[in-house]
């Protein structure tokens, strides 16, 4: 029997909601296990000693999210055409209502991204969270960082005032020096001899669908790698660094060494783990 | 039975769901209103009522099915059944996680090559299949900034308005159908007739040899002179030639300078400034495309200028740096 008494009223009320809740939840589950991989994604264990330093990462793919969202929004109302780009810009700036605050928040946004993703950089090095097994992250993470100042450098041209034109022409023709392919670059990057309307349009291009969608293909691996190999401790913990999986028992500690060696690991490197 | 077969309680399993049973009506249902929609075009008031008779004789009809079991009249549907299949030699063949692996481990040495040919043929068909995607629009992304590049010819008007020994400061557009962002300037000087009596030019232009930023005229312009800017109208447009007296030029971005020659006297730039060619046709001046130059010996008509295929800023023509820049692309 389930209950000893009649159920009140409330306990009927909240048992029935709790059944709304959990029945497209189930549903869902059932036939995409996206609830569970969710749930795997954000309620994942991490060493109990992690600091605030190390919401760096988090904090700059908020920054990428933001730069996202408020480029989508202005590509509303911009215009990459060399008569009606700065006249745009203007409208967006002066006339629209709350354009400004958007641009503002996509200009200076901009910044924001790549201050945090040094900072993060940065947090990573000290904490030495870029050594084996974690190499590969660190290398996807400075791809990272490159395409986003190619995002800075193409996004720059784009208000089409004399500030961009001539920085651009100075940044085309930095590229233009690079030995060998350089000029070839340059006139990919100009869209022809000389700088002209394509200019405008292939940087428009570049810098909302090419460069956007390759960071944000680099950032779903970058998690995914953060997912498999776990987030480290700092350095003066004394608990493991990173994530043993589940159903391996982890080698104890091998003297000298900080971290815990998954059971494969260890047993790739022979003998070594287990005599020393 | 097999032994193998289906449990007996899948059978109980089968009562536990709940479907609604197959029914044609919503065919019905479907056929009115596409006959609503085609009336509204052609006949609304008459087409349209009949297909909404239709609609809502087979709706009802279709609830009435749909509601069957809720007003407790018993459906039967016939769940679905699936026969067991022979496999081999007469065997049914056991559920996948019984009885080991299905097929028989390969002998050694066995092969098999039709497994091999498959995986090549899937693998070769895709990388065509992407291949011949791929290759043309690759191309359209890279291939129009090479090729077919456009010359231009700029008309600067009579050459009688350029007295000998006079610079100007002039400013053209190459292309009207691109507009301002085709604006370029040039300085330059009517060098008077050469020995042979050809018409002498020294046409520099104003792109900086360092980084590309635009060069300025070192020295006093047309209100200072207290000459007059002349503005003409040509085939490419407006027009300025605006009078200066330049010692030189010089880059307001990183400080190159230049002699009235356009050799450089200091900074970054790696060589002269680039010039024009040009022609006299019917009188006029006309601007041809520009080419890059090292450096320039003497002056005027009498200058012997070192000429190189049009180049970058910033990237060297002579001496051993030359070598970083062995294929230029095709520049019109």
């Amino acid at each position: 029997m389930p209950y000893s008494r009649k159920p009140t009223r409330a306990e009927i009320r909240r048992e029935r909601l709790q059944e709304a809740i959990n029945f497209p939840l189930d549903w869902l589950e059932e036939r995409s296990g996206l609830v569970g991989g969710i749930r795997y994604f954000l309620f994942r264990k991490v060493p109990a000693d992690t600091n605030w330093m190390q919401t760096l990462g988090s904090a700059a793919l908020t920054a990428f999210l933001v730069q996202a969202i408020t480029g989508v929004i202005l590509a509303m109302y911009y215009k990459p055409d060399p008569k009606d780009a700065y006249s745009s810009i203007q409208n967006i700036t002066d006339h629209l209502t709350m354009g400004w605050m958007v641009r503002g928040m996509h200009k200076w946004g901009a910044s924001v991204f790549i201050i945090l993703m040094f900072l993060h950089m940065g947090r990573v090095f000290l904490f030495g969270a870029y050594k084996y097994p974690r190499e590969l992250n660190w290398i996807i993470g400075v791809l990272i960082l490159v395409m986003g100042m190619m995002e800075g450098f193409t996004g720059y041209l784009l208000p089409w005032d004399q500030t961009a034109y001539w920085a651009s022409v100075v940044g085309i023709n930095l590229n233009g020096t690079a030995p060998f392919l350089g000029p070839w670059l340059a006139q990919f990057l100009r869209s022809g001899q000389e700088i002209g309307a394509d200019t405008l349009s292939r940087f428009y291009s570049l810098h909302m669908l090419l460069i956007p969608g390759g960071i944000i293909s680099l950032i779903g691996l970058h998690l995914y790698l953060v997912i498999r190999l776990g987030v480290t401790s700092p350095p003066w913990s004394r608990e493991a660094a990173g994530m043993v999986p589940a159903d391996e028992e982890p080698v104890p500690l091998r003297p000298g060494l900080t971290r815990p060696v998954p059971r494969t690991i260890a047993a790739a490197q022979g003998d070594a783990g287990g005599s020393e | 039975m097999e032994p193998n077969g289906p449990a007996p309680e899948h059978e109980e399993h089968d009562e536990d769901i709940h479907l609604p049973p197959p029914s044609l009506w919503p065919v019905g249902f479907a056929v009115g209103v596409v006959v609503v929609l085609v009336g509204l075009i052609i006949n609304p008031t008459l087409i349209s009522p009949i297909g909404g008779a239709i609609a809502i004789i087979f709706g009802v009809l279709w609830a009435r099915d749909a509601t069957a079991e809720l007003r407790g009249q018993p459906i039967h549907v016939e769940p679905e059944r699936r026969e067991m299949v022979e496999a081999g030699a007469g065997e049914t063949a056991p559920p996948a996680d019984q009885q080991g692996a299905a097929l028989p481990p390969p002998e050694p040495g066995e092969t098999f090559p039709r497994s091999r040919f498959l995986e090549g043929t899937t693998l070769g068909l895709g990388a065509l299949i992407g291949g011949v995607i791929t290759v043309p629009v690759a191309g359209f992304a890279v291939l129009p900034s090479f090729l077919r590049q456009r010359g231009h010819k700029v008309d600067l008007g009579p050459v009688a308005g350029f007295p000998q020994g006079q610079w100007y400061i002039a400013t053209f557009t190459v292309d009207p159908s691109e507009g301002a962002v085709s604006r370029r300037t040039a300085f330059i000087r009517n060098n008077g007739p050469t020995t042979n009596n050809e018409p002498s030019f020294t046409i520099i232009s104003n792109r900086c040899a360092h980084l590309g930023c635009p060069v300025q005229a070192n020295g006093p312009t047309g209100a200072i002179l207290g000459q007059k800017t002349v503005h003409e109208h040509t085939a490419n447009g407006p027009v300025t030639l605006e009078p200066v007296v330049p010692a030189g030029f010089g880059c307001p971005c990183h400080g190159g300078q230049y002699d009235t020659e356009g050799n450089r006297t200091a900074g970054p730039p790696v060589r002269a400034l680039d010039r024009y060619g040009f022609e006299v046709d019917h009188g006029r001046l006309v601007l041809l495309s520009t080419y890059s130059v090292s450096h320039v010996i003497g002056t005027g008509g009498q200058a012997k200028i070192y000429k190189y295929k049009e180049a970058g800023p910033g990237q060297h023509v002579d001496g051993p740096e030359q070598w970083f820049y062995p294929l230029q692309p095709p520049h019109h």
